[in-house]
């Protein structure tokens, strides 16, 4: 096969990857803050894209335009999600916390269901079928906007997280909750805060993420896998990490797709994550567990 | 050479448990440096000295917790450092800890069978056997309680009943006498002092109950800053002006 | 944890237990053939739910990837059968020892490198879904086209093959119900069973007390493995047909465990009395749905999440204890206790 033909694949994959990386990135804040495992996370982006789909269907609002106030809902739906149904049960059982979002997701999934069917649904904006062409590489235009959409998003919050006050409060409760505490920082607020904003970023990805592809409600729980492959194969708790797991995962899928089947691709995720399980938790950037 | 052993006047026990030379380091701090004595068999050694000396992470050391990063530990003369926990306490260690770990869900009985399960094959003669050891501690009244229940002090007694339903030949007690009343104090050393005479129980101890110590301590070890700083009878050890100087400050004595 | 009321004189509740059994083994002779099915789902879901309970509720471990035995199980089985025309009775001593041994790679996997918690759930996620696309392009087992066990005739019962009435199986997976109870209560009056609850509680305090973790985990995962397959065996046989896409995928996974997490976790009746209510439940609830007119897919699952939600939240120890205490069958023990 013609180089041409990896380089593309290859270049395509780390764009998609791109935005998998921003849905990972709400996954490793929130886990890596309020140590909650968000098994609703694939679910959340889900529900983003069926607003994205139902906001350009009945008024064809670009899903990219329509970035912000998605996000903002899922934000709002994140903060209730941790005020109301995990900062009280903050002190049970770890498996606890856990069985409280698979059973979040299983009642999403299904209100999707119930509310949209399960046929595909997608977005054919105007530039759908556009390209640039860049010597031998030819890129789809959504990828691009997607992946450039995606990466401004990611260099907000990391701005927000290293500049703004709440940011370091954040910051703040994940390194050292008992002194958090002493100073008097409002931690569940602040946990509250930091869901939503996982949400939000799993939001924004999810109105990319509906440029690349139509969206059934199965694919809540195959993206809260891959999310999960993404956040522990680049590190739990570390932002970087999961971008670049993004767009690793992104490349190996798209390169995998191309020498085996399509659809055996997603094996190789699940490979690298039980190989990243037992010879290096922490992921490729994360810290060592404790 | 600070912490060499001094060899016990008049024993000629062979030591049941000898510490040479054990080292950790946690991150760079030195917890525990070049710690060396003896348990002779059928002994009672106590383990004393201020907070953060070390103490527990001897135990660790010894019950395998942890492995030394130097030196050796050998238990009726085989080396035991480096073995897993469960493995060490099958040759003979029994232990209790410091922050207590009750199995909560279950029982005072359950608990102290799961300890007993050590030495039978059986529940049935597990159960015989933790009956006996729940009554020698007092706790016969609570026995059917569940272990998240209890009080603090019935906690403590329900690790030392564990630890001894494995029927062990050296048993490590980490403060199990903190929080203690006089009375309950007394009793507790003088279990300990009937399982020593009767059965030949050899004990090493962590204590800050003072009173225990005297009482209970054929010879007595100070760690101080990861160190052994003194070794001999609890009369001496206690005049021994660098005893006195590193706990001033210090109402343990 | 003991039962004592097992330990001699007939009492209250053995007396129960008894009539019940009574009344399970008359059923199908009254019951139309609908009531029959939903009782095979009530004791399919109370079997797997109790070998799924035996490694959570007992040892501790979550695995939220199960549907990988039940899958295997059934596909192991079926194979035999379909290509070698070999008997499901001789067919599940194959699924038994590719669920152990998968089983056995799992744990050896995860306990040898320190993976717990969380990350063991995920890495039983991660399996399962491995399997479901490994089975999908598995050409000798039907792919993800799917595989096909021949149907004979209903109305004869051949119980060698596992080819028959509803009723037949009915019998088959309510002697597999009572053999699994009787089985767990042996196990947690034994020296297993005392030191799987023991490393459910505080591991570092069972080690003191020279109990091997790696062995004890181990050999639950292998057990709950193993007993799991069996369950997917005679879901092979009774379906006639299985698809990678359904069978390992994560939704059964899940729903296996929602009758012993709502049931309880730990306790003996808990899968059982999950499984009940919630099939009964949720049949009820497709009958009101059918009758109003609203029969849309999902509305279930949406209710079977519910109800997982507010057992998580507010009945943390899932509903058999609170009612057992209500009727007074836990024989004066404290509440919140396992085994039972």
């Amino acid at each position: 096969m013609p180089a041409s033909i990896f380089l593309n694949v290859a270049v395509s994959g780390l764009l998609t990857g791109l935005v998998y990386g921003l849905m990972a990135l709400g996954l490793s804040v929130i886990f890596g803050v309020v140590r909650v495992v968000n098994f609703a996370h694939g679910e959340m982006m889900t529900i983003a894209m069926y607003i994205a789909v139902a906001l350009f269907s009945a008024y064809r609002l670009d899903p990219l335009l329509m970035l912000v106030p998605i996000a903002a809902v899922l934000f709002a739906l994140g903060y209730v999600m941790q005020a109301g149904l995990s900062n009280p049960f903050i002190n049970r059982p770890e498996h606890s916390q856990f069985m409280l979002l698979v059973a979040v997701a299983m009642i999403m999934v299904n209100a999707l269901l119930v509310i949209f069917g399960p046929d595909a649904r997608g977005v054919q904006t105007a530039y759908a079928y556009d390209s640039f062409q860049l010597g031998p590489l030819i890129v789809d235009a959504t990828k691009v906007y997607a992946a450039v959409a995606a990466a401004v998003v990611a260099a907000g919050l990391f701005a927000f997280f290293r500049y703004s006050l709440t940011g370091k409060a954040i910051r703040a409760c994940a390194d050292n909750y008992q002194g958090a505490l002493v100073v008097g920082l409002d931690v569940r607020r602040l946990y509250a805060l930091t869901f939503g904003l996982g949400a939000a970023c799993v939001g924004a990805a999810g109105a990319m993420l509906v440029l690349l592809l139509d969206v059934t409600p199965a694919l809540g729980p195959s993206y809260t896998l891959l999310a999960f492959v993404i956040v522990i194969t680049g590190g739990l708790g570390s932002m970087p990490g999961a971008l670049l797991g993004g767009m690793l995962i992104g490349v190996t899928e798209a390169l995998a797709g191309l020498l085996f089947t399509p659809s055996a691709k997603s094996m190789f995720a699940f490979g690298l994550l039980v190989l990243v399980l037992l010879f290096r938790p922490q992921g490729i950037l994360g810290k060592s567990a404790s | 050479m600070a912490g060499a052993p001094r060899a016990n006047p008049g024993t000629s026990m062979a030591a049941l448990l000898e510490i040479a030379g054990i080292s950790k380091r946690f991150s760079g701090l030195k917890a525990v440096q070049n710690v060396s004595f003896e348990v002779p068999e059928g002994a009672i050694v106590g383990l004393i000295g201020p907070n953060g000396a070390g103490k527990t992470t001897c135990f660790n050391l010894i019950a395998g917790v942890y492995r030394p990063e130097a030196g050796e530990i050998r238990l009726a003369g085989r080396r035991i450092d480096g073995w897993r926990p469960d493995q060490i306490c099958r040759a003979g260690l029994g232990r209790t800890f410091q922050l207590v770990k009750p199995f909560a869900g279950l029982t005072v009985l359950e608990n102290v069978v799961v300890g007993a399960l050590k030495q039978c094959r059986s529940v049935r003669a597990a159960e015989a056997i933790a009956a006996q050891v729940v009554e020698q501690l007092g706790l016969k009244s609570k026995c059917h309680e569940p272990a998240g229940s209890l009080t603090l002090p019935d906690r403590k007694r329900l690790e030392v009943a564990r630890a001894l339903a494995t029927a062990p030949r050296i048993l490590l007690l980490d403060e199990v006498m903190a929080g203690l009343r006089p009375t309950e104090t007394d009793r507790m050393v003088g279990l300990f002092k009937d399982l020593n005479a009767r059965l030949g129980l050899t004990i090493l101890l962590i204590e800050h109950v003072m009173r225990a110590v005297m009482a209970l301590s054929r010879q007595v070890v100070v760690l101080h800053h990861g160190q052994v700083i003194a070794t001999g009878p609890p009369g001496e050890v206690t005049r021994d002006p660098a005893v006195l100087e590193c706990y001033l400050g210090e109402d343990a004595l | 944890m003991r039962a004592p009321w097992l330990d001699g004189a007939p009492s209250r509740e053995i007396i129960l237990l008894c009539l019940l059994l009574a009344a399970l083994i008359l059923f199908p002779a009254l019951a139309n053939d609908y009531l029959i099915t939903v009782l095979i789902l009530i004791f399919y879901f109370a079997y797997v739910g109790q070998a799924w309970n035996l490694m959570m509720g007992f040892a501790g471990q979550l695995s939220l990837g199960h549907a990988l035995y039940v899958g295997l199980g059934a596909y192991a089985a079926a194979a035999l059968y379909v290509h070698f025309g070999i008997s499901p009775w001789l067919g599940l001593w194959a699924s038994v020892a590719v669920a152990a041994t998968t089983g056995a790679l799992i744990g050896f996997l995860a306990f040898r490198f320190g993976v717990a918690g969380v990350y063991f759930a995920i890495l039983t996620i991660a399996f399962a879904e491995f399997a479901r696309l490994a089975f999908d392009h598995w050409s000798w087992v039907g792919g993800s086209a799917g595989f096909f066990l021949p149907v004979a005739n209903y109305a004869k019962n051949d119980l060698i093959n596992l080819r028959g009435s509803p009723t037949m199986f009915y019998y088959v997976l309510l002697a597999m119900t009572v053999g699994a109870f009787l089985l767990c209560h042996a196990l947690l009056r034994s020296r297993a069973g005392y030191y799987w609850l023991a490393i459910r509680e505080s591991p570092e305090a069972a080690q003191a007390l020279g109990i091997n973790l790696f062995r004890y985990r181990m050999s639950v995962v292998v057990l709950s493995a193993a007993m799991t397959s069996l369950g997917g065996v005679v879901f092979a046989f009774y379906y006639n047909n299985l698809f990678p896409e359904q069978v390992f995928h994560i939704s059964r996974s899940i729903e296996l465990i929602l009758a012993p997490i709502i049931g309880g976790i730990g306790t003996l009746f808990g899968p059982i009395i999950g499984a009940f209510l919630l099939t009964a439940l949720a049949e009820g609830l497709d009958a009101i749905m059918r009758a109003v007119g609203l029969d849309v897919p999902g509305m279930k699952q949406i209710f079977y999440g519910v109800c997982l939600l507010v057992v998580v939240l507010f009945l943390p120890d899932g509903v058999w204890p609170p009612l057992a205490k209500l009727l007074r069958l836990d024989g004066r023990r404290a509440q919140g206790q396992p085994g039972y």
